[in-house]
């Protein structure tokens, strides 16, 4: 019972957070709200049983995600927009669309159409392992593969972003290491006989 | 030797016309003028072989049309009735080279010019030298497209490219009746062979053939429709509108194509076909009327015409009818001897006419000429021989007299002799054309030559705006700034002089020479029966009076009488009378209102049913169905489409949506539905 | 009463239903279409899990920590991309992206 409870609860403030993200006129507010959702769902894994992944979207998502695009409202300039007419006017008919969306999943979930997924007790972890234990058997020897190639989409990500948003100023003095390196000692000094009295020429 | 005849105008005009510009314009005269002297020389002696020597020949050129059963051949046939008209053409045509290169000596186009005038001889030569129908059709077109191209020779002018289409477009309603006989002709013969024809009309006299829902006599109908061709290249009355417009173009052309060739390929047709025309005595009645009534009428426009060249014109339309009057009184010998006369005489009157043109610096109004005889005294000369040619003064019973003597003459005895009443209403009306003849000749004449100067007299003016005479835009060559004083008036040069001497000398001694030939005793031997008859069917009994004889000779006295008094004595009453108009003078002056008529009857009516078919059928409908329609309606479509095109992402994310969405129900209601 | 595998999943469809929406309803900016996203990736993730918890099969869970990961790097892109623009546009509101209009 109390995890009816606490679904009901997690679940009903995840769906206020997502509508006051898209509907808040601050779009800061809109951020945390945003966070606010993350919490509700690492939640509801945890209710679950999947605790590693409720907490490791509460380190990447909240973390990393929700907090750069907090960075980047803050960084640029962005006004408080008003709710324009536009929105109102595809309102109707949006919403209309959308309610019949959430209809039709709802009904395929809870099995009207598709008798089959019972009312079974979560149970996420087989065996006696914890969950991240469990996860890291898998994910290490079956899936190695992905993961490594999920390292990769990460590494590309980060290439990307560099490259899309890199500036050089101009005059900015840097080491050119190749260059140093390819120097031939024997052209880089010369040796100079000075006389006595005469200076250096 | 008869191939030479027939082209080497030809390849006078593809060497003038192709390479003018390459050779210039001095060779391209020099060359299409001697080609067409060659020519010329070889008609000359192909007349006395064929007729005195007896030699008629058919040389085979090429084969044309060999379909099924109908074969129609290149061919030049050679015979009295060709002999004569090549004469004619090539001797014409010749001197109206020459006298070209004096006349065009300032034009810039001088290449095109000959071309075009050889082209256009090629082509007459080309009609009169068929063997058959298809053949003279070709030359008949060939003409009438010469005629087109010279007419509007000067073409920048506006007035000589209407005067050209009228002239085409008048001669195609002729070419359509003349067609339509051919085709009567092929149905009926199925040959369009001369000889074969001409053999099988005896044969088919009196019977009928169903034509256009009726039952008609087949020779008649047959000769009628030919004639209608004949009507319209010769400008009868109802087609003869084109003939003064034609006007517009240079001198020469109207001397060679307007006087002497083109216009009496018309004859040259009825005379052909005279051996079908005997035996179609309606159609030879409406000859007799159409050739009368247009001698009279022609000639009564001519008596108040203020144009030097217009004059001329109506006198050749009048002459024309002569010509058929007498055809159509199957006198088809008198017709084609008034031809050959006739060509003499008004080519000269026409190059003299020119000569005077040139010397005036192209002024051609009559009210600004006059007492020019002591600056022209050849032209003078020249013009007094033509004119005397062309009233046909001669002694009666004497055998002295002018060429027009003694075939104008002909004509009104044989018209007299035929009797019916129909050749009767010819001989009075072409009587009385012979009045008029003499008076409109004489006034030209004497408003050219005779009375006071009354162009621009020698006055200093302040600008050239402030003289009244100041020439207009036809004025070529040397501008003077001020009018032509009398002073400067001049005789042309010789290459204009030296062709109206040779057509001068013809025109008085021809008649003389030819007359027994051609109408007299001997005309059997003449033709060789290439005509079906020579001076026509005198009703039984019948002789010339006396007052018949001498009638034409006082008729012309008394024009030149009236036209003396009324232009050199008393030259302040035309004005006067031009002046006051009159319901007579008005209906000449305009030209029975002819074009009027026409212009409200067919060319409006034209125009506007053109117009119809071109805004509200080509342009709206056709045009607004088809590319115009599909094009807009493409663009409409294109402008709904492009509003979908937003540029907002999230459009296209809705529409995506939306489209899930259908999609996933459209599943579920067939699950559903399905799957129970 | 029972918590079972459909309301996991009726709670993940509404939660894709609102990140849907939140894509072409929203008026305002830029950044609001990229947080649509994440949402739509928490409800997936969630019925990953969800599926992987009643069905007692690791392989959700994985899946869901890729889609984790493609989640972040995707963030990071779609921000860059959206710092450049605001450095060309000098603004992110949704009226302007429009310069594929055609």
């Amino acid at each position: 019972m109390l995890t009816g409870i606490a679904f009901y609860l997690f679940s009903a403030v995840l769906i206020g957070a997502a509508l006051m993200v898209i509907a808040s006129r601050n779009p800061v507010h809109s951020v945390l709200f945003l966070i606010l959702a993350f919490f509700n769902a690492a939640a509801l894994f945890i209710l679950l049983g999947a605790e590693f992944l409720a907490l490791i979207l509460l380190i990447v998502y909240v973390g990393a995600v929700a907090v750069l695009f907090l960075f980047v409202v803050m960084m640029l300039d962005i006004e408080f927009a008003e709710l324009k007419r536009g929105a109102l006017q595809y309102l109707p008919f949006g919403g209309l669309v959308g309610v019949i969306l959430a209809a039709e999943l709802v009904l395929v979930g809870i099995g009207a159409l598709v008798p089959n997924a019972g009312s079974l007790v979560p149970h996420a972890t087989p065996g006696h392992l914890t969950n991240t234990e469990a996860l890291g058997r898998v994910l290490y020897t079956d899936y190695v593969y992905y993961f490594e190639t999920a390292g990769l989409i990460l590494f590309v990500a980060m290439i990307g972003a560099i490259v899309l948003t890199l500036r050089h100023k101009p005059g900015v003095r840097r080491q050119k290491i190749a260059l140093q390196n390819a120097r031939d000692p024997k052209l880089a000094i010369e040796l100079v006989d000075v006389q006595p009295g005469q200076g250096g020429a | 030797m008869y191939d030479a005849i027939v082209f080497l105008p030809l390849v006078g005009a593809l060497i003038a016309g192709l390479f003018g510009r390459v050779i210039g314009a001095r060779a391209a005269e020099i060359v299409t003028s001697t080609l067409l002297f060659v020519s010329a020389a070889l008609s000359c002696w192909a007349f006395y072989d064929v007729i005195f020597l007896g030699h008629s020949t058919l040389v085979r050129v090429m084969q044309w049309v060999a379909s099924g059963n109908f074969k129609a051949d290149w061919a030049i046939r050679v015979d009295a009735l060709t002999a004569v008209m090549l004469v004619v053409v090539t001797g014409v045509s010749a001197l109206v080279h020459l006298y070209s290169i004096g006349y065009m000596h300032d034009d810039a186009h001088r290449p095109r010019f000959f071309a075009y005038l050889s082209f256009f001889t090629f082509a007459m030569l080309a009609l009169v030298t068929s063997n058959n129908f298809l053949q003279l059709f070709f030359g008949w077109e060939g003409v009438g497209l010469s005629s087109y191209l010279l007419i509007g020779f000067w073409y920048t002018r506006p007035a000589a490219n209407a005067a050209a289409i009228k002239a085409f477009v008048v001669n195609r309603v002729g070419d359509f009746g003349f067609a339509l006989g051919i085709f009567g002709i092929y149905s009926i013969f199925h040959t369009l062979d001369f000889s074969s024809v001409f053999a099988a009309a005896p044969v088919m006299a009196g019977k009928t053939f169903l034509f256009a829902g009726h039952q008609l006599d087949i020779l008649t109908t047959l000769c009628l429709l030919l004639f209608m061709g004949a009507m319209g290249k010769s400008a009868q009355i109802g087609l003869h509108t084109w003939l003064p417009d034609a006007m517009e173009g240079p001198t020469p052309v109207s001397a060679l194509i307007h006087a002497a060739t083109m216009v009496t390929a018309g004859v040259f047709l009825v005379c052909r076909c005279s051996p079908m025309f005997e035996y179609a005595p309606t159609a030879l009645a409406f000859v007799t009327f159409i050739g009368a009534t247009t001698a009279f009428v022609m000639a009564s426009i001519g008596l108040f015409q203020n144009d030097i060249k217009r004059v001329i014109a109506y006198s050749t339309c009048s002459q024309l009818g002569y010509m058929f009057a007498a055809a159509g009184v199957s006198a088809y010998g008198a017709a084609m001897f008034h031809l050959f006369t006739h060509a003499f005489f008004k080519a000269l009157l026409f190059l003299g006419a020119g000569s005077v043109i040139h010397a005036m610096h192209h002024e051609q109004d009559m009210r600004r000429m006059g007492g020019l005889a002591p600056m022209l005294p050849f032209t003078w000369t020249m013009m007094l021989v033509g004119n005397l040619a062309l009233t046909g003064f001669g002694l009666p019973f004497t055998p002295i007299g002018t060429a027009g003597f003694y075939s104008k003459d002909a004509i009104i005895d044989a018209a007299f002799l035929h009797g019916t009443p129909m050749a009767t209403y010819a001989f009075w009306l072409t009587l009385t054309a012979a009045l008029m003849t003499s008076f409109y000749s004489w006034r030209q004449f004497l408003m050219t030559f005779h009375g006071s100067w009354r162009g621009a007299h020698e006055e200093k003016y302040a600008s050239a705006e402030d003289d009244p005479f100041a020439h207009d835009e036809r004025q070529t060559g040397d501008e003077h700034g001020h009018a032509l004083r009398l002073s400067e008036v001049h005789e042309s040069p010789l290459t204009m002089l030296v062709p109206l001497l040779v057509l001068a000398i013809g025109a008085l001694i021809a008649g003389a020479l030819f007359a027994h030939d051609f109408i007299g005793a001997d005309a059997g031997g003449f033709w060789h029966a290439t005509i079906a008859a020579v001076t026509g069917h005198a009703s039984a009994g019948a002789t010339l009076p006396l007052w018949v004889e001498v009638a034409p000779f006082v008729l012309t006295i008394l024009g030149f009488a009236i036209s003396y008094y009324y232009y050199v004595l008393h030259p302040e009453l035309p004005p006067q009378m031009a002046q006051r108009g009159g319901f007579v003078y008005t209906f000449l002056y305009n030209k029975w209102y002819f074009d009027e008529l026409y212009d409200t009857v067919f060319v409006r009516p034209a125009l506007w049913i053109g117009r119809l078919l071109w805004k509200g059928g080509d342009e709206r409908i056709i045009d607004g169905i088809g590319p115009d329609g599909v094009a807009a309606r493409v663009i409409d479509a294109t402008r709904e489409a492009v509003r979908l095109q937003s540029g907002y992402i999230y459009h296209y994310a809705f529409a995506m949506l939306v489209g899930v969405v259908v999609l996933a129900t459209w599943f579920m209601v067939m699950f559903t539905m399905g799957g129970r | 009463m029972q918590v079972g595998l459909a309301n996991y999943l009726a709670v993940a469809a509404i939660l894709f239903t609102v990140g849907v929406l939140g894509i072409f309803l929203n008026r305002r900016n830029v950044i609001i279409i990229l947080m649509s996203i994440e949402l739509i990736l928490l409800s997936v993730n969630i019925n990953f899990v969800a599926f992987s918890a009643f069905l007692g099969n690791l392989t959700g869970q994985v899946f869901a920590l890729f889609v984790l990961t493609v989640a972040a790097a995707e963030a990071a892109i779609g921000l860059a991309i959206l710092v450049v623009y605001f450095r060309n546009r000098g603004t992110i509101a949704v009226e302007t992206v429009n310069l594929m209009k055609g």
